[in-house]
């Protein structure tokens, strides 16, 4: 009886040690959720289905892909925000750029039947400038001249060309040069400006006056700022051409304004790199008035005035006017029908065959001269006006420039270096080579001309060649506050000797004084008697 | 590889770089005008930078035999008697040496290359095989570009600086360490598909970059004349 309980409790133990060790194999894991028991039945599972040889030998191999096969990939409930990339928003942008526009499009076409087409030919000059060692690469090129395209359609403009490109710190500026249609010109914001001085000048006068008020006025300053150089107008001298401004082609094209000889003058002092936005400020000495937009102006039409270069006698002058002796500055050309190539090799090796189309910038800031001191009803234009005021002593002498149509050979040279560089761009085949004209003045600025054709460009970081270092202009003494007077002068206080000193003569004078008078008295009193 | 092109003012000069087994070291520089016979040039010494510096001044010329003269006068005895006993030292260098120095100073201080393209293996410099490519948000950044020549900050690090840095592939001056701040230009271009870094001190300088590809090179294609007036364009 014993022994089969004996035997009972020894198979309840076996049981209680087989349940515990279940119950072991069961426990899941802390890191992974699984347990021991179901990874082993599973295995067993895969052993009796695949059978595989050598089955000891990869059974680590396959409880290792028993445990992957496990995975269960769940989706997380954040979702990546949709991200569009860079090149994704420029070519929504530039998508514009390849469709075709509204039915506006044919009438367009007809309507600008002038003999110059309003838009450039630009994948023509990409070739022609490709052959000289300088441009923008083919697909860059491509998309300029679409955008081109765009400005043409969206302005009423005459003439467009693609004046180059500007690099800049953050971002470069493509710049198109473009000439309105006769009439369309817009107004622009000079009534604004105008309104603008004028309310400046009378808050002036107020301020004037209600410090005339004051019983001790304060000393008026003597300064007078030298007088202002009126701007030119539209389509004349230095604006000649409107520029417009993209930063890539694809965005919209803004208009640059024009000009004032003051912001010539200041950028000729100044050496600024652009750094890509239009409305970033110019700080610098001596100040510049206006924003980037202003001085990428500024730069633009001096480059322009330096660098554009025609073969000689494609332009010619318009119909002689009056005497020839009277040396009115041209400043109108027009394309010479009769104009036969010259062949390249002459224009390779002189600098006589290439002449400037673009008016020299003068002094003064402007092409056109115009005489300061003149009074303002007299202030006129007129040749006739402004010989009568040559003649008088105190007048300054009208700046000159050379004119129109001059030859590059009489390009004054810069830091002994000459100011052009011209090359062949191919000396295994000359006969259709292109010529190369290189600007040395400014780095950047290149003409080509082949047969016909040529073209002005400027591809740089619109900055003059300044030799070997630049020198910043040094600032003004500055000026004295107050004219001085006696009123303010300081003077040294009396010492006390010459205090004394002074008491003693005014006593002493006023003694004689007294002595005189009594003895006047006593006079009279013996006229008297 | 082409090294880049300098202009002259009668002619142009292609300049061509060769690397040995250690590319910062080893290199060798010749130049050509038509791209069809090369002239090796010789290496640059200390002697040789220091008399181009004081003689040549102004553009190139376009020919490598052109002698730049610069007349040093060293006045001796300065008593009463001026102007005696002057020693008139005359430095003459000719075009080829200007142009060994000049390549030698745009290598010195311009030249560009990613973060992790080159890896410093048993001293020697060699090209990373396994570079990817800097990323989008890495291109953008300044500190991602080094300089590829002899490193001169790298000491003057504090520590905590030196733990994020990776000896192997960080034995090189970034670029954000130039003075003056700004003296480079970075933008993307082609709607951020390459990165392009102008150089302002030298311009000219042109380094691109594809991000997450291992392209990358640099070109200098100019006048070969430094921009001392960098200060004032800034």
């Amino acid at each position: 009886m014993e022994a089969r309980g004996g035997k009972q409790d020894m198979e309840q133990q076996k049981l209680h040690t087989a349940a515990c060790l279940k119950a072991f194999m069961l426990t899941n894991s802390t890191k992974t959720n699984l347990n021991l028991y179901d990874h082993l039945t599973r295995l067993l599972m895969r052993l009796m289905d695949e059978r595989p040889p050598d089955a000891v030998d990869v059974i680590e191999d396959m409880s290792r892909d028993v445990k992957r096969a496990l995975f269960v990939e769940r989706q997380s409930t954040l979702r990546a925000a949709p991200h569009t990339a860079a090149t994704q928003r420029l070519a929504e942008r530039q998508r514009l750029l390849f469709t075709r526009g509204e039915e506006g499009d044919q009438e367009d076409e007809l309507v600008a039947t002038a003999d110059t087409p309003a838009l450039p030919n630009v994948s023509e000059v990409g070739f022609y400038l490709e052959q000289a060692g300088v441009g923008l690469g083919r697909e860059e090129m491509q998309r300029i001249f679409l955008a081109l395209k765009q400005l043409v359609e969206s302005q009423p403009l005459q003439h467009c060309r693609l004046w180059g490109k500007i690099l800049g710190i953050e971002s470069n500026y493509v710049i198109a040069e473009a000439e309105y249609r006769e009439g369309e010109e817009e107004e622009e914001q000079s009534t604004e400006e105008t309104a603008e001085e004028e309310r400046e000048a009378e808050t002036r006068d107020d301020e004037e006056e209600s410090e005339a008020k004051e019983s001790n006025p304060l000393p008026q300053s003597t300064y007078k700022p030298p007088p202002v150089v009126p701007k030119e107008a539209n389509r004349t001298g230095v604006n000649k051409f409107v520029y417009y401004v993209c930063k890539e082609p694809g965005l919209p094209w803004v208009k640059l304004p024009s000009v004032t000889p003051a912001q010539i003058t200041a950028a000729r002092q100044i050496r600024k790199f652009f750094t890509g936005r239009l409305d970033a400020p110019i700080a610098s000495y001596p100040p510049f008035p206006g924003n980037e937009a202003n001085y990428l102006r500024a730069q633009i039409a001096r480059i322009s005035a330096g660098t554009h270069v025609s073969p000689q006698g494609f332009y010619q002058f318009g119909e002689e006017e009056g005497d020839e002796e009277e040396a009115i500055p041209r400043d109108s050309y027009e394309v010479n029908p009769d104009f036969e190539g010259i062949p390249v090799p002459e224009m390779v090796e002189s600098l006589s065959t290439w002449v400037h189309h673009v008016q020299h910038i003068l002094q003064q800031g402007r092409c056109t001269w115009v005489n300061l001191a003149a009074k303002p009803e007299e202030e006129s234009y007129e040749e006739g006006d402004a010989e009568e005021k040559e003649e008088e002593p105190d007048e300054p002498e009208p700046e000159v420039g050379p004119s129109l149509l001059t030859p590059l050979s009489e390009d004054a040279e810069l830091f002994h270096t000459p100011p052009w560089s011209t090359r062949i761009s191919s000396t295994l085949t000359s006969q259709y080579a292109v010529a190369v004209l290189r600007s040395n003045l400014w780095p950047g600025a290149h003409a080509y001309v082949c047969g016909k054709k040529f073209e002005n460009i400027y591809i740089g970081w619109g900055l003059k060649f300044a030799g070997d270092s630049y020198n910043p202009s040094v600032p003004p003494v500055p000026q004295k506050e107050y004219p001085s007077g006696p009123e303010i002068t300081e003077a040294l206080d009396p010492t006390l000797e010459e205090e004394e000193m002074l008491n003693a003569a005014l006593e002493e004078q006023q003694a004689a004084q007294e002595e005189l008078d009594d003895m006047d008295e006593e006079e009279e009193e013996g006229d008297d008697d | 590889m082409l090294w880049g092109k300098i202009f002259g003012i009668n002619a142009d000069y292609f300049i061509v770089q060769g690397r040995g087994e250690d590319e910062l070291k080893d290199k060798k520089n010749l130049y050509s005008f038509n791209c069809v016979d090369w002239f090796l040039l010789p290496p640059a010494t200390d002697a040789m930078i220091e008399e181009v510096s004081k003689a040549a001044q102004g553009r190139f010329m376009g020919d490598p035999s052109f002698k730049y003269e610069h007349v040093e006068t060293h006045r001796q005895g300065g008593e009463a008697e001026a102007a005696e006993e002057e020693d008139e030292v005359t430095i003459k260098v000719s075009e080829e040496e200007r142009l060994v120095v000049t390549i030698h100073q745009i290598d010195r201080e311009v030249s560009v290359v990613p973060r992790g393209a080159f890896i410093k293996s048993h001293g020697l410099i060699q090209t990373n095989r396994s570079f990817n490519g800097l990323s989008h948000s890495e291109a953008g950044k300044l500190h991602n570009f080094l300089h590829f020549t002899e490193p001169k900050n790298l000491k003057k690090k504090s520590i905590l600086e030196m733990a994020y840095l990776d000896p192997s592939i960080d034995f090189l001056d970034p670029l954000s360490d130039d003075t003056p701040k700004g003296s480079w230009s970075l933008q993307f271009e082609c709607g951020s598909n390459v990165c392009v870094l102008r150089s302002l001190l030298w311009l000219g300088l042109t380094f691109y970059h594809v991000p997450m590809a291992p392209q990358h090179g640099y070109i200098y294609m100019g006048d070969g004349t430094k921009n001392l007036d960098l200060p004032f364009m800034l």
